[in-house]
């Protein structure tokens, strides 16, 4: 019972506080961004009594019209899956996150708790099944829409997110190479050990080409500019185009959520997860002798503090890249995902392996 | 073991709950006025004319078969790559062969070009079928090309 009670209180503080809160920021973030990047001064009309706060109001103007819009069902599409769909996708978005670690352990009236919502010893292959599952939500929505321009962004969003499946798992066995496990947490925590005994052993440092497979085929993922062709608002709208008020609203939310997720995703394997350089279980310890010793709640607020900050900066590039690129051709996409990503995490395999071997 | 499991579950279910109280309060506040021409499949405007459930291209589905291939191949990989260190050479010369073999079957997708997506070129096929008829296009024209140029 108490172990249900923790992890409700995990889930409540973790997806409810940080993840969703995140999630809606981000569509802010967005429309400021890019008018920051182009010149313009962007979202400023939505006020609560006077007060603009630089368009912050918008994100809760934009969640009270998705609510109070008509969900209406066109007359051409199968109703049951037409329902489903959405929810497939949003359900898995959000299921994705119980893998994540955000914390070591925490120390609460005698009781040890790990900073992570669900502790999955094959938390690798859950990530690949929930990412995989993702597809479905897209092709199955597109399909039952019985729209020309929705099938077109259906069959795009399948065939380009199968293909960076393949390049997102196969450059994560890299990184099971160097740590020996597929659990996220003893990933997260092994890269907090020192390498010569001063650099912390990331993942971004032991894999740098694992790295960039990651973020570029993640980024595919999420179905992002520059690899928007499924959604490609200027030609076909998106696989979503069928759907109004909370439906369209909860494919929205998706994908802000999946971003959310590759994102700390590349974290937790490849910045360090929740470490912050030198700081043990009970304080830092610098690599020159000198050592500040902290209580556990401290020691797990900085832990957090410092997943919180990577995360932050990490889905700011994203959006940046996002308003750098223009959109990819689909051709050029699949030439990527095939021909370059995948034979690129193949070689890096390869050499991981050999070094490995070669230290021993 | 499937202990492990139970607060995936869990999350599974306070998940759909989520899902489940959005789409209540939706529906809750959301006004219900059907009308014909709302109701009607997008399509810019245009009545859309018979059902979008066609025969998609066959490149989708090939790339659906190579792509089934190498997850199964990444699901051999994963418990190789934890214990890799303590295997040692031989196991890994082993993964190599399997790897190879895989790669030959990309490889031959490639050589097929079942990787390309440029468009083919137009009428190929047809033109190989029946030569005589597309010169006579291309010359006709042409002609209209050069005409029109002068």
């Amino acid at each position: 019972m108490q172990a249900l009670a923790e992890a409700a209180g995990k889930f409540v503080f973790f997806i409810g506080l940080i993840v969703l809160n995140i999630a809606a920021i981000l569509t802010w973030v967005e429309r400021k961004q890019s008018a920051v990047m182009q010149d313009r001064i962007g979202a400023n009309r939505a006020t609560i009594f006077g007060i603009r706060m630089l368009g912050m109001f918008h994100m809760l103007a934009d969640m009270l019209k998705l609510f109070t819009k008509e969900f209406f069902i066109p007359m051409g599409a199968r109703r049951f899956v037409y329902l489903l769909a959405p929810m497939i996708s949003l359900l898995f978005a959000l299921v994705g996150f119980a893998a994540i670690p955000f914390g070591d352990t925490l120390i609460l009236g005698g009781r040890e708790i790990p900073l992570q919502i669900a502790n999955v010893n094959i938390g690798i292959l859950y990530i690949f099944a929930v990412l995989g599952m993702a597809v479905y939500g897209v092709v199955l929505g597109a399909w039952a829409s019985n729209n020309n321009y929705a099938l077109l962004g259906g069959l795009r969003a399948s065939a380009q997110m199968l293909s960076y499946e393949v390049a997102i798992g196969v450059s994560l066995v890299g990184v099971i190479m160097v740590y020996q496990t597929v659990d996220l947490m003893e990933i997260a925590r092994a890269q907090g050990q020192l390498l010569w005994g001063w650099l912390p052993q990331w993942g971004i440092l032991l894999q740098p080409l694992g790295f960039l497979i990651f973020m570029t085929a993640g980024i595919a993922e999420t179905k992002r500019i520059p690899f928007d062709a499924p959604e490609g608002e200027s030609e076909i709208v998106g696989y979503f185009i069928e759907y109004s008020g909370m439906g369209f609203g909860m494919y929205f939310l998706t994908d802000f959520l999946e971003t959310i997720l590759i994102a700390s995703l590349t974290v937790t394997f490849f910045l360090g997860g929740f470490q912050v350089p030198y700081l043990y279980a009970d304080g830092f310890h610098f690599p020159w002798g000198q050592a500040i010793l902290l209580p556990n709640i401290a020691v797990a607020a900085l832990q957090f503090l410092s997943f919180l900050i990577k995360l932050i900066v990490l889905l700011f590039i994203m959006m940046a890249i996002r308003w750098t690129l223009p959109r990819f051709r689909y051709d050029q996409i699949m030439h990527l995902g095939w021909k370059i990503l995948l034979p690129a995490s193949l070689i890096n395999i390869l050499i991981t392996a050999v070094v490995l071997t070669i230290i021993g | 073991m499937l202990l492990h499991f139970a607060a995936p579950f869990i999350f599974v279910i306070v998940a759909a709950a989520f899902i489940a109280l959005n789409l209540l309060i939706s529906r809750l506040l959301q006004p219900r006025v059907p009308s014909a021409g709302k109701n009607t499949t997008y399509e810019c405007g245009e009545i859309p004319i018979g059902s979008s459930w066609v025969q998609f291209n066959i490149r989708f589905y090939v790339i659906t078969l190579i792509f089934v291939i190498f997850d199964v191949e990444i699901v051999f990989l994963v418990p190789w790559a934890v214990v890799f260190k303590d295997l040692g050479w031989f196991a890994f010369v082993e993964v190599v062969i399997f790897v190879f073999i895989l790669l030959v079957g990309l490889a031959y997708a490639w050589r097929k070009g079942d990787l390309e997506w440029d468009k083919p070129e137009t009428g190929k096929f047809a033109r190989d079928a029946a030569p005589q008829l597309f010169e006579e296009v291309g010359t006709e024209r042409q002609q209209t090309v050069q005409e029109v140029t002068l």
